[in-house]
């Protein structure tokens, strides 16, 4: 089967559309587990949630970008709890412990989000719906956007980490939290706020990714099952890896989407996932450890 | 506290902490005082409990009974960031540096402080790269970049960031070539002459004689004896009895 320039050209946009997303996602992640060693399995609870808040507040005010502000702040404070009542008892325990912990608070929200809001499936209006001509497609401009958006919003992060004062505190106590914190650096603090960033990074990919998909309460399943393998690939913990990973992987998906089904197309991560623990366990976008 | 005639107020003061590692007692009941500019020596054999001392005042381990004392408030049980910030510095025997933060990043995990100002932090730098042109030239590398003596001044730069009213150094001369040896006995006087005590755990006696005022002797988790280092310097009895040198 002959493929023309013109699908490819779509699919890869389309690749590094949902890639910069699921970075968006992934990103959160792999920022709680470098930072705190914590395999988060309510990431993708807080996305879901995120995408409700949004849901509320769009109806409440009608104004997407206020929506999307106030659902990353609001699940970056759920975070910050989330933490103090569950993570921060389980500090220095075996890391089993947190992944029960967070496993169990992925099936609270979930249960919650299904009672509250029911198993009807809530749309975000897109904040605008114009669209562009690609080939025979007319391309939506808000998927440009996502991309843009997500990009910006790991930019801003890196920045953040890179510059700040907390950034030098998330950093140093990545490296060594007990010298941190005889330097005077507030450990409790920046745990608690990097789960907080992390959380709220979830929240700000639900509600951009809502218009295109849809709310219900088990959205994040599937998200975080994808993100989790982009971590795995990126090399867990590293912060660039995860962004490489998750484009690298979704344009795989989104190139083998031409041959066969996009539900089929999903095992391409799969394979990827399997090929990069059998041969480079430490992540395909890390430099080879000494 | 009094000794040798000279009165000085008391800064840190131990009193009778134990602390357990596992089932393993390790200290078993330590008590001392440093006081305001002082420095002072605790020498022992290996793993007879210094570092475990310069710990527990730290804060970095718990003592199950006893208690420390900073400028006579008790701290035992604060966390070690409060310590940090109440003006205590820690330079790790294996320095710990963090090495994939820049020098300056390494600096400004003491510095970036509530209450600091701008020029004020400005200044402490200059100082501090002034104490160490090593340290200014590398100021963009990465720590684990460094040689060992390197880093040791870093972490001891970096431990004066917080200001603090005394540095807890944990056998700064481990490893290091003579001439390192020499500038780190000069850190430990310009300290001294800026009114910072020092605490010094170190296998080196002769330097610790020389840097030091008072010595501490501990062995299997307890203090046995102490001393002027004026005293020990010319009667070196007490050495022979403790450290078997």
């Amino acid at each position: 089967m002959e493929i023309a320039f013109d699908q490819l050209l779509i699919q890869t946009i389309n690749g590094v559309v949902t890639g910069m997303i699921l970075a968006l996602v992934a990103s959160g992640l792999t920022l709680i587990f470098g930072i705190m060693d914590v395999v988060n399995f309510a990431h993708g609870e807080l996305f879901m949630l995120g995408a409700y808040v949004g849901v509320l507040i769009l109806a409440a005010t009608g104004d997407f970008w206020l929506a999307l502000a106030a659902a990353t702040l609001a699940i970056a404070l759920l975070g910050a709890v989330i933490y103090l009542t569950t993570l921060r008892p389980l500090l220095g325990r075996d890391p089993l412990y947190t992944i029960l912990a967070t496993f169990g608070v992925s099936l609270v929200l979930q249960n919650y989000a299904l009672w509250q809001f029911g198993p009807v499936a809530r749309k975000i209006e897109e904040p605008f719906t114009g669209q562009f001509t690609l080939f025979y497609l007319a391309y939506p401009w808000y998927r440009i956007v996502i991309a843009l958006l997500s990009a910006a919003i790991i930019g801003a992060l890196w920045l953040f980490l890179k510059f700040g004062t907390w950034g030098v505190w998330i950093r140093a106590t990545t490296q060594d939290r007990v010298m941190a914190q005889a330097m005077g650096i507030p450990v409790p603090w920046v745990l608690t706020g990097v789960f907080a960033i992390g959380a709220g990074m979830a929240a700000a990919s639900g509600v951009l990714f809502g218009p295109l998909v849809g709310v219900n309460h088990a959205m994040g399943v599937d998200w975080v099952l994808k993100a989790f393998i982009v971590v795995v690939v990126g090399g867990m913990g590293n912060l660039a890896g995860s962004i490489a990973a998750a484009i690298f992987i979704s344009l795989l998906e989104a190139y083998a989407s031409l041959w066969v089904s996009p539900a089929q197309a999903v095992i391409v991560s799969f394979v990827v996932l399997i090929l990069t623990l059998l041969f480079r366990p430490t992540g395909l976008f890390v430099a080879t450890p000494k | 506290m009094n000794l040798g005639g000279e009165t000085v107020q008391a800064l840190v003061t131990v009193e009778d902490i134990h602390t357990y590692y596992g089932k393993s007692h390790i200290l078993h009941g330590v008590s001392l005082e440093v006081g305001r500019g002082e420095v002072v020596g605790l020498l022992g054999r290996n793993g007879v409990g210094k570092s475990t001392t310069l710990k527990a005042i730290m804060g970095l381990v718990h003592p199950s009974q006893g208690r420390v004392l900073f400028e006579g408030r008790p701290i035992t049980h604060l966390p070690a960031h409060r310590l940090a910030r109440l003006g205590i510095g820690y330079v790790p025997e294996d320095r710990r540096i963090f090495r994939l933060l820049s020098v300056t990043e390494n600096l400004r995990t003491g510095l970036d402080r509530h209450g600091v100002s701008k020029a004020r932090k400005a200044e402490l730098l200059d100082k501090v790269y002034g104490y160490f042109p090593v340290l200014a030239e590398r100021r963009s590398q990465a720590g684990g970049t460094l040689s060992g003596g390197e880093q040791q001044m870093l972490a001891i730069a970096r431990a004066m960031m917080l200001e603090p009213k005394i540095i807890l150094l944990d056998e700064p001369t481990e490893g290091l070539m003579p001439r390192m040896v020499a500038e780190i006995r000069q850190i430990i006087d310009t300290l001294r002459s800026e009114n910072v005590a020092v605490l010094l755990v170190e296998q080196n006696v002769p330097l610790t004689l020389e840097a030091g005022q008072r010595i501490y002797f501990i062995e299997k988790g307890v203090v046995r004896h102490h001393a002027l280092a004026s005293e020990l310097r010319v009667n070196d009895a007490v050495i022979h009895q403790y450290l078997g040198v």
